[in-house]
């Protein structure tokens, strides 16, 4: 049992991981249906778990208002349009037309649209707040920001034509060389994390801590 | 009364033969070249126009044939770095090739055809020199090189028509025919060529040194932590962050939200967030708080499960554990961001973590959790998203240091070590940035192709 659990998965692991790094230099056929029999794989994987994931939401939901904990009614909502749907789609099926697709054309995609639109207000809030400038740091992002800005509406070149020059300038070179500098970065982390999990020295993944 | 008559009609007469030549002269007032031979000299161009041409000879020379040029070889063999199902067709410009020649590439199954096109283009386009992908390693060297010019044309065959993919090991034949102002010539030879598969893409030898390095690196400055734990590592101050904002959270009687990010298990930030998860679990359990953890993907859900329920046990505290605390909420991004918002202002955690990787809803989260007066720790390698972690949370873990994260809460010799080994790699590619930014300054430019993976 201590096999299965501790020492089989880090053997797994390691040669699951070196065997991808391999293929990633092999062009043959036989590393191609190698790729995709894991992927597949990976897909019936995802699709058991779905399972999982359905029992934990209504056994998540179910408690709450077994418990009667506050704010249960909403619960009581999503187990109800949780069962609703799955009606709907079994008996009418889920395409555009039928009541289920309807729900979800006249439902769910402009709840969705109205979560994504509150961005704008808080991307508003956000700018407030980084933008006082209470240190040189702050100021001097307050100045980019406000050139960036600026360079990229029609107002800007009504004001100076070079604002939109200088604009890009800032995008294309200050910020393009942070980002560049975040993501050779983030790369090496991103061996180094690999080569710890690959010779089983990070297990924390596994759930069983060190 | 007859005289009057017969002046009429000679006035008619003499009118109909004025007419008659004032509309002779206007057909013939078409302007001529003043001699024979100088219209030759014009050429077509100086009779443009001209709908009758009169008393010009026809030209008594026959135009001549037109010449189509031909390349002076032509070879054809297996593609290089593939996988057994292409062939190349490679051969030197033509002396005298133009805009206007097209060459044309047709494959057949025997010497003798039949024949089946699979490309045509002119003459300007397929070089080899700018051809790069599955080109082996020397091939570098040339690439997009300064001075370097278009001599030998480079044609790839991976499929018949009707997409029909070529076969590994059977022969294919190949004639090819240049085409200009309607004239075709074929090149004499029909050659042919076995498609073969390789076992090794030589295109990427210098990402397998590069990996092999680094790796290697890694590896033994974690054998060398493990002789000598003392291991300096720089101030994370996110990270010194996370036990005040559990220690405060449970001052307050508070749980602790903590998010693994947007991606699957198959993303290596989201490997990094549960490593944290462990950490934060552990000393989560210590201090008797609670951890709330809302899952957007049922495989991270389920390993987050068992990472917690560890980290409770490691903590001596498994009774603590509760599963239900940690929970699926949705696939979906913004019904997904919506239902942590409502957790945020329902259950008002003290303390929100926000690790791996996020999309659009990064904002929205962090927004609503900066509202609510949580202390917020956000840990990202979605640089997109960074500058509204950077703004919102109280401390963001920048790229790498979410990686780094798990090492240096664990404090473990080994896995600082790995820091260290990735460190001297980060010196290494600065050491090559500054060589390469004087090399290219001076006009050196084969450095960049080192770095350049061609499969």
């Amino acid at each position: 049992m201590q096999f299965l659990r501790k020492q089989f998965p880090v053997m797994l692991a390691f040669v699951m991981g070196m065997a991808m790094f391999i293929r990633e230099f092999v062009p043959s056929k036989f590393s191609e249906q190698l790729y995709y029999g894991f992927t597949d794989w990976a897909i019936v994987i995802v699709g058991f778990s779905a399972v999982f994931a359905i029992l934990s939401l209504l056994h998540h939901h179910m408690n709450k208002v077994r418990r009667r904990v506050e704010g249960y009614g909403y619960s009581v909502i999503t187990i109800l349009a949780f069962i609703q749907m799955i009606i709907l789609g079994l008996i009418f099926s889920v395409r555009p037309g039928t009541p289920a697709g309807w729900e979800y054309q006249w439902l769910f995609v402009p709840m969705q649209a109205t979560m994504f639109a509150t961005l704008a207000f808080f991307i508003a809030s956000a700018a407030f707040r980084a933008f006082r400038a209470r240190t040189w740091e702050a100021l001097a992002l307050l100045l980019a920001g406000l050139i960036v800005m600026i360079g990229r509406v029609p107002i800007g070149e009504f004001i100076s034509p070079h604002l939109s020059t200088f604009s890009d300038w800032i995008m294309n070179n200050p910020s393009m060389a942070g980002f560049r500098g975040i993501i050779l970065g983030v790369a090496l982390a991103q061996i180094a994390i690999s080569v710890r999990i690959i010779f089983g020295i990070e297990r924390t993944y596994m759930g069983g801590g060190d | 009364m007859k005289n009057l008559i017969r002046l009429a009609a000679s006035l008619v007469v003499v009118l109909i033969l004025l007419l008659c030549s004032a509309a002779f002269s206007q057909e013939s007032d078409v302007e001529l070249p003043e001699e024979p031979a100088a219209a030759e000299e014009a050429g077509p161009e100086a009779l443009e126009g001209a709908d009758i041409i009169i008393g010009l000879e026809p030209a008594a020379e026959e135009v001549p044939a037109v010449e189509v040029p031909l390349p002076s070889y032509v070879t054809v063999s297996d593609l290089p770095n593939d996988d057994g199902t292409g062939i190349v067709v490679e051969f030197e410009k033509a002396e005298g090739e133009t805009e206007a020649l097209t060459y044309t590439v047709s494959v057949g199954a025997g010497p003798d055809g039949p024949w089946q096109e699979v490309g045509s283009f002119p003459a300007t386009k397929k070089w080899k020199e700018e051809a790069g992908h599955y080109y082996p390693a020397f091939f570098w060297f040339q690439k997009g090189r300064a001075g370097v010019s278009n001599n030998i044309h480079l044609f790839t065959i991976q499929n018949l028509s009707g997409n029909v993919p070529l076969e590994t090991g059977v022969e294919y034949f190949v004639k090819l025919t240049a085409s200009l102002d309607g004239a075709n010539r074929d090149y004499p030879e029909i050659l042919s060529a076995t498609p073969e598969e390789q076992w090794f893409d030589t295109g990427r030898t210098n990402v397998l040194i590069l990996a092999v390095l680094f790796g290697a690196t890694v590896l033994y400055f974690i054998a060398r932590a493990r002789r000598d734990p003392n291991l300096f590592i720089r101030k994370i101050s996110g990270l010194d962050a996370v036990d005040e904002a559990i220690g405060r959270a449970t001052e307050m009687g508070k749980p602790i939200l903590y998010l693994n990010g947007m991606s699957s298990l198959a993303d290596l930030s989201t490997l990094a967030a549960l490593n944290i998860l462990g950490r934060v679990a552990r000393r989560v359990a210590n201090y008797e708080s609670k951890l709330t953890v809302p899952c957007r993907d049922p495989i991270v859900l389920t390993v987050a499960q068992e990472i917690v329920k560890a980290g409770y046990t490691d903590a001596g505290r498994p009774d603590a554990y509760n599963a239900d605390d940690i929970f699926f909420l949705t696939e979906d991004q913004f019904s997904y961001a919506a239902a942590v918002c409502g957790i945020m202002m329902r259950d008002k955690p003290a303390a929100n973590f926000f690790m791996g990787y996020y999309y659009a809803e990064a904002l929205i989260l962090t927004e609503t959790g900066a509202s609510t007066g949580a202390i917020q720790i956000a840990g990202t390698d979605a640089s997109t998203q960074l500058p509204f972690f950077v703004t919102t949370c109280d401390y963001t873990l920048i790229g790498e240091e979410l990686y780094a994260a798990s090492a240096y809460l664990s404090r473990e010799p080994l896995v600082l070590g790995s820091l260290k080994g990735q460190d001297m790699a980060k010196v290494f590619m600065m050491v090559m940035i500054i060589i390469g930014t004087l090399l290219m300054t001076f006009g050196v430019v084969f450095i960049k192709d080192l770095f350049k993976a061609l499969g």
